[in-house]
């Protein structure tokens, strides 16, 4: 058991996987001799050589399509989209090859590829380093899509995913990679070797994708989220002194539907938080599961806390960031009603 | 302030519309024998020449001529030219039935039969082609079984992909055919990574990558270029120039570029353009580009110069954009026919074995229509269960696909 940070766990993720099975493959742009521009495969190329740990062509499109390939090989390919706004030359490839090779073959082919990411803002991106593209992979079906929110989960998810049967977005909140976030962005940042998540075995330990786990137990009302977010929604849960259930989603696709449904039948009351835009956000797709099944037992209407509907701006960042102010004014709002 | 003329765009045009004679005086043949066959280790840069020009083995007599000839023994030809004869006869069945309403969707190889069935008898078992949509002589030539085609093309309660993809597009890691995607180019990369896959596991298996030449404009045609010149890849680029993409001319996405196969020569790719109607030229280029992929020594991306006889799809009308007699104009020939003038000339074949292969042929097609169609068509009979929707999105199916499969009642 050691102490690591958010790369660092992602980093063992991908050590413990390499160690451990042959045929996983590690590239990406900048990723090999360099070892990441946030140094998550630092060492990986010293430790297995370059035909197992290399660095590509600025090519997102050609790094998931030869990673396919790979995959269709008999590789296991984990390969990095240095940030996530990034990935949209790669967009095809993911949804409509990745995601379909299995489904169309009829199982005469699989694509058990890992697209990892560093996702969402926090760090003064701007337009092009800030974006929360979550939404656009869990609209297609055969992608599963993960987003820890901590070391200790970031390394047990990151190496099911590896050795997970199929494609999976593996999307990792860069604000989480040196320590937990609440939101206070004028507060000095804990590092995570003072958090209980931060202690991280350092051999093999897989946690199930499809699994939420529930962060803070609470009655009065439900806080789903995920990422950064689920740090904000604890922020703002003690700021307010409510007695919130803090859900942390861990993958969005497929969801752990049992344990919202579970939640929300006991509270009565939910605030669903993300970073991304707000307007068709994942946000959507859980209001809609909670009023679907748990219609009866609700007492106030579901209300979404994201960003606002525009892109990501660089000097009003933390406008933009859905902070515990936010959220804690959300939770406002569904406990008067 | 320099004084000149406004400007214009330039929006390239074929040389003839309906109605016009057609003229393919602007495709500059080579003379059969004439292009060298240099040492498959030779540098890129040494052979440009043959992005340009067009290697070819049968002369006008039926003779194979010059130094690509004689890669293949008489019973090889007569295999060949029995595959291109059953994909020709496979493809006016399926024309037909489509036209039946046994099917939705039909694409024909009509003119183009070499390149792929000539291609598959210079790779090995365990090698992996990324197919497009009109390479089907890769399944004949490696003994496919047609009625499998049919059960897919009639999605049918017998197709191996559960109806879950368009008619023709195959799948068979067997026979080292991939899944065909429907969009263009995306394969072209796939390609490159399965070799890539093979080289790091210092494996002997070499993959082949196929696009048509107006999907060499998709931007993954580029990135496979790149990956596959960067890493060296065991991959044979294969662009099929069919001088038609549906109803755009072969020189929209040619752009200024003087060929096709010139684009492998910015990436230092050795490149070479072959005559895709003469089945002797294409299994050697192929033969050429594989034994190069083997030896390690890289990517070879090959051009075939051909023309599409038939429709784009069965969706398509190529009298409104092209004229109706263009194909009789092509000047390099028809590759059943020539295939056959040569195997006479060398008194390996006659017109009435070759008339009798038809019928057998023939038979053979409508033996196996037989077959499948006891199994369904698209509207009539056996089909794929409903629960096969739900089937195969993951390996193992999730709750929320659970829960919509239990709604629809299965």
């Amino acid at each position: 058991m050691a102490r690591m940070t958010m790369i660092e766990a992602v980093r063992s993720a991908m050590d413990v996987s390499m160690a451990r099975d042959h045929n996983v493959v590690v590239f990406g742009e900048d990723v090999g001799y360099f070892g990441g521009v946030f140094r998550s495969t630092q060492g990986l190329q010293a430790k297995y050589g370059r035909t197992r740990c290399f660095d590509t062509p600025i090519s997102e499109s050609g790094i998931v399509g030869t990673a396919i390939g790979m995959a269709a090989y008999g590789l296991k390919p984990c390969v990095e989209i240095q940030f996530a706004d990034y990935m949209y030359p790669a967009y095809d490839q993911l949804t409509q090859e990745a995601a379909r090779i299995r489904y169309r073959s009829n199982g005469d082919f699989t694509c058990p590829i890992v697209v990892r990411m560093p996702t969402g803002g926090g760090i003064f991106g701007g337009q092009t380093h800030s974006q929360s593209p979550e939404a656009l992979f869990t609209h297609v079906c055969g992608l599963k899509v993960i987003v820890p929110s901590n070391p200790y989960d970031a390394k047990g998810l990151l190496i099911a995913a590896i050795e997970d049967p199929d494609p999976v977005m593996f999307l990792e909140p860069k604000r989480l990679y040196n320590g937990p976030f609440d939101g206070h962005h004028e507060r000095p940042v804990t590092p995570w070797s003072k958090h209980d998540l931060g202690e991280v075995p350092d051999g093999h330990y897989t946690i199930p994708i499809g699994k939420a786990e529930v962060r803070r137990a609470g009655s009065a009302v439900t806080v789903v989220a995920y990422g950064t977010m689920v740090h904000v929604a604890l922020a703002a849960a003690e700021d307010a002194g409510i007695d919130a259930e803090v859900i942390d989603l861990r993958s969005l696709l497929p969801l752990d539907l049992d344990t919202i449904v579970k939640s929300v039948s006991k509270t009565g009351r939910c605030v669903v938080v993300h970073e991304a835009t707000l307007t068709s956000g994942f946000g959507a797709e859980v209001v809609a599961l909670v009023q679907e099944h748990c219609f009866y037992h609700l007492e106030a209407p579901v209300v979404r806390v994201a960003g606002w509907d525009t892109p990501y701006p660089h000097a009003q960042e933390w406008d933009y960031f859905p902070g515990p102010g936010r959220v804690g004014r959300a939770l406002a709002e569904v406990m008067e009603a | 302030m320099v004084d000149s003329a406004r400007l214009s765009l330039h929006v390239p045009e074929p040389a003839v519309r309906p109605g016009g004679q057609p003229d393919f005086s602007n495709v500059k043949i080579a003379k059969a024998g004439s292009v060298p066959r240099p040492e498959v280790d030779v540098a890129s840069e040494d052979i440009r020449d043959l992005a340009y020009s067009i290697i070819r083995v049968l002369n006008r007599e039926g003779e194979a001529v010059g130094p690509w000839a004689g890669s293949l023994a008489d019973e090889e030809l007569l295999t060949g030219l029995r595959n291109m004869m059953k994909l020709r006869a496979f493809d006016a069945r399926m024309l037909m039935a489509q036209r039946q309403g046994k099917t939705s969707f039909y694409m024909q190889h009509l003119g183009e039969e070499a390149v792929s069935c000539a291609f598959r008898k210079a790779l090995e078992k365990g090698d992996m082609n990324f197919p497009t949509y009109r390479q089907a002589g890769l399944l004949i030539a490696d003994d496919y079984p047609m009625v499998e085609m049919m059960n897919q093309i009639y999605s049918n309660e017998s197709d191996p992909l559960r109806g879950r993809q368009l008619p023709i597009m195959y799948s068979s890691k067997e026979h080292g055919f991939f899944t065909i995607s429907g969009n263009l180019a995306t394969q072209y990369v796939q390609a490159v990574g399965w070799a890539m896959a093979s080289a790091i596991k210092n494996d002997s298996r070499i993959a082949a990558a196929w696009i048509g030449d107006g999907s060499t404009a998709e931007s993954d045609f580029h990135s496979a270029l790149v990956f596959a010149s960067t890493y060296k890849a065991p991959v044979i680029l294969n662009i099929v120039n069919n001088q038609w993409a549906i109803s755009t001319f072969q020189g929209i996405a040619r752009g200024g570029s003087g060929t096709f196969a010139a684009r492998g020569l910015g990436f230092g790719i050795p490149a070479l353009r072959v005559d895709g109607n003469d089945y002797l030229a294409v299994h050697a280029v192929a033969h050429w580009a594989a034994e190069r992929a083997r030896r390690n020594l890289g990517p070879t991306l090959i051009e075939y110069v051909t023309y599409r006889v038939g429709a784009h799809s069965t969706s398509d009308d190529p009298s409104a954009y092209r004229p109706k007699t263009e194909s009789e104009a092509w000047p390099l020939g028809d590759p059943v026919l020539r295939l056959k003038k040569h195997l006479i000339v060398k008194g390996a074949w006659s017109e009435e074995r070759h008339v009798q292969a038809e019928a057998e042929i023939m038979d053979e097609v409508i033996e196996a229509q037989r077959q499948a169609e006891a199994h369904g068509t698209l509207h009539a009979g056996g089909r794929p269960s409903v629960r096969d929707i739900f089937e195969g999105v993951y390996a193992e199916m999730p709750p929320h696909i659970r829960r919509q499969r239990q709604k629809a009642g299965y």
